[in-house]
């Protein structure tokens, strides 16, 4: 399993591995907002946990479909299913890699970016948590979507709109606890409802889409 | 036995293609599967490797048996020769790649990265993998496309070396091997010994096919 997971951040790093794709989406996002909606600082401060839980989501979005499918079209992923790795494993293993990949930079790279968009200092960690603790989850619901739509041609429209539903109750609350620690008030209960969204999905996906592989790969 | 197969049933797509196969296999014993394109024989390598649930019928094969090599060559192209042998040699707990290497000649190749071998270099690789599995049943479909003559003789001798070794194969092949211990089971579509030949082939009823799909769950 420690071999998958090796494998799976080798990759990613080496060329052609898509790993700064999602960063530089949430760059992009992030940089460009403020041109767009002005300078006034006061709306900007309104405004920033969300965007910046937008421009997360909308970057982890963006990496879902490799996921599985470059395994898919190779064949590993049919001698995966057949070595002695459970498939759940395998999952699980994707999902963690995706979230060291993808959600882990986008975590670290939140507080900086989060200067750009004038949120208040108080808010900065309560961003961080928010991020920290709710990225797993969108990792975890976009393997289990990658791993329905792996074998389609150009899958990634329909895993978008699969996933997009699963993601809301995350944006709500990482949000929630952003927008609430940015102005001073108390973000525990929202961070605990989180929590608990991640952890769901933690337990759950990996079940979902090794049954979903299975069915994908008669 | 090896492996032993009871009137089995195998359908790829949603349509049958193979009913009542039955044979065995006895250690150190390879059993050769002919029949002419789209007769059925990646289907039953696939359903005997688990990647397709049989529709009925019984496959009676230890535990972890089967080593399935198909089309693809589920090779990494950024990965080098020795990555990906190595990860493949950890996911099945092998001790090393050593014998693999030699019993295919990659010595000369481990350094390159997998995506810049040409075709028969990469199928080399593909077989090699077979090594590092450890397991005693080959199930192998079409193993000798894209290989030269010596490699052919090399691959011949590789199977050779491991029904000797009390392992046992199931190739399906065009070409001969030349391999001493082996006997040909002709594939033909849907017809059973003594039987009506040539049954058209019918749409599954679609409880049949996969109760998942039918709940409408996708």
């Amino acid at each position: 399993m420690r071999g998958l997971l090796i494998r799976d951040l080798r990759l990613a790093i080496r060329a052609g591995g898509g790993f700064g794709l999602g960063l530089a989406f949430f760059l992009i996002v992030t940089v460009l907002m403020p041109f767009g909606i002005g300078p006034e600082t006061g709306i900007l401060t309104t405004v920033a946990p969300g965007i910046l839980w937008i421009g997360a989501l909308l970057a982890c979005l963006l990496s879902l479909d490799r996921i599985f499918a470059l395994d898919w079209e190779d064949g590993s992923l049919e001698l995966l299913a057949t070595s002695p790795l459970p498939l759940e494993a395998v999952a699980g293993i994707k999902a963690l890699a995706h979230w060291l990949t993808t959600g882990l930079p986008l975590v670290a790279a939140a507080p900086v970016l989060a200067v750009l968009l004038n949120l208040p200092a108080q808010g900065f960690g309560w961003l961080i948590a928010s991020l920290a603790v709710g990225t797993p989850a969108l990792s975890a619901l976009g393997t289990f979507g990658a791993a329905l739509t792996v074998g389609l041609k150009r899958g990634g429209l329909l895993l978008s709109l699969l996933v997009l539903p699963l993601y809301v109750p995350t944006l709500l609350f990482g949000a929630e606890v952003a927008r609430r620690g940015a102005g001073g008030l108390d973000a525990l209960t929202p961070l605990a409802f989180l929590a608990g969204l991640s952890l769901l999905a933690l337990a759950v996906m990996p079940f979902a889409a090794a049954a979903a592989l299975r069915v994908n790969l008669r | 036995m090896s492996l032993t197969v009871h009137s089995l049933s195998c359908a790829r797509g949603g349509v049958q293609i193979l009913a009542g196969v039955g044979f065995s296999v006895a250690k150190g014993e390879a059993l050769i599967l002919r029949g002419p394109n789209g007769s059925g024989k990646t289907t039953l390598l696939r359903t005997l490797a688990g990647l397709t649930p049989p529709l009925s019928g019984r496959i009676d094969v230890p535990p972890d048996g089967i080593a399935y090599a198909g089309h693809a060559d589920g090779l990494k192209a950024p990965l080098s020769v020795a990555e990906n042998l190595a990860f493949w040699a950890g996911v099945f707990g092998a001790a090393g790649i050593a014998p693999a290497v030699d019993a295919f000649d990659l010595h000369d190749l481990l350094d390159r990265p997998a995506g810049n071998l040409s075709a028969g270099q990469k199928r080399r690789l593909s077989l090699a993998r077979l090594l590092v599995t450890g397991r005693p049943v080959w199930c192998l479909d079409e193993p000798t496309v894209s290989l030269d003559v010596d490699n052919v003789a090399r691959f011949a001798r590789a199977v050779g070396a491991h029904l000797a070794g009390g392992g046992s194969a199931v190739i399906a092949t065009h070409i001969d091997l030349g391999l001493t211990n082996a006997r040909s089971l002709d594939i033909t579509p849907c017809t059973r010994a003594g039987q009506q030949p040539r049954q058209p082939r019918q749409p599954l009823a679609a409880q049949d096919i996969d109760p998942f799909l039918s709940e409408g769950a996708l």
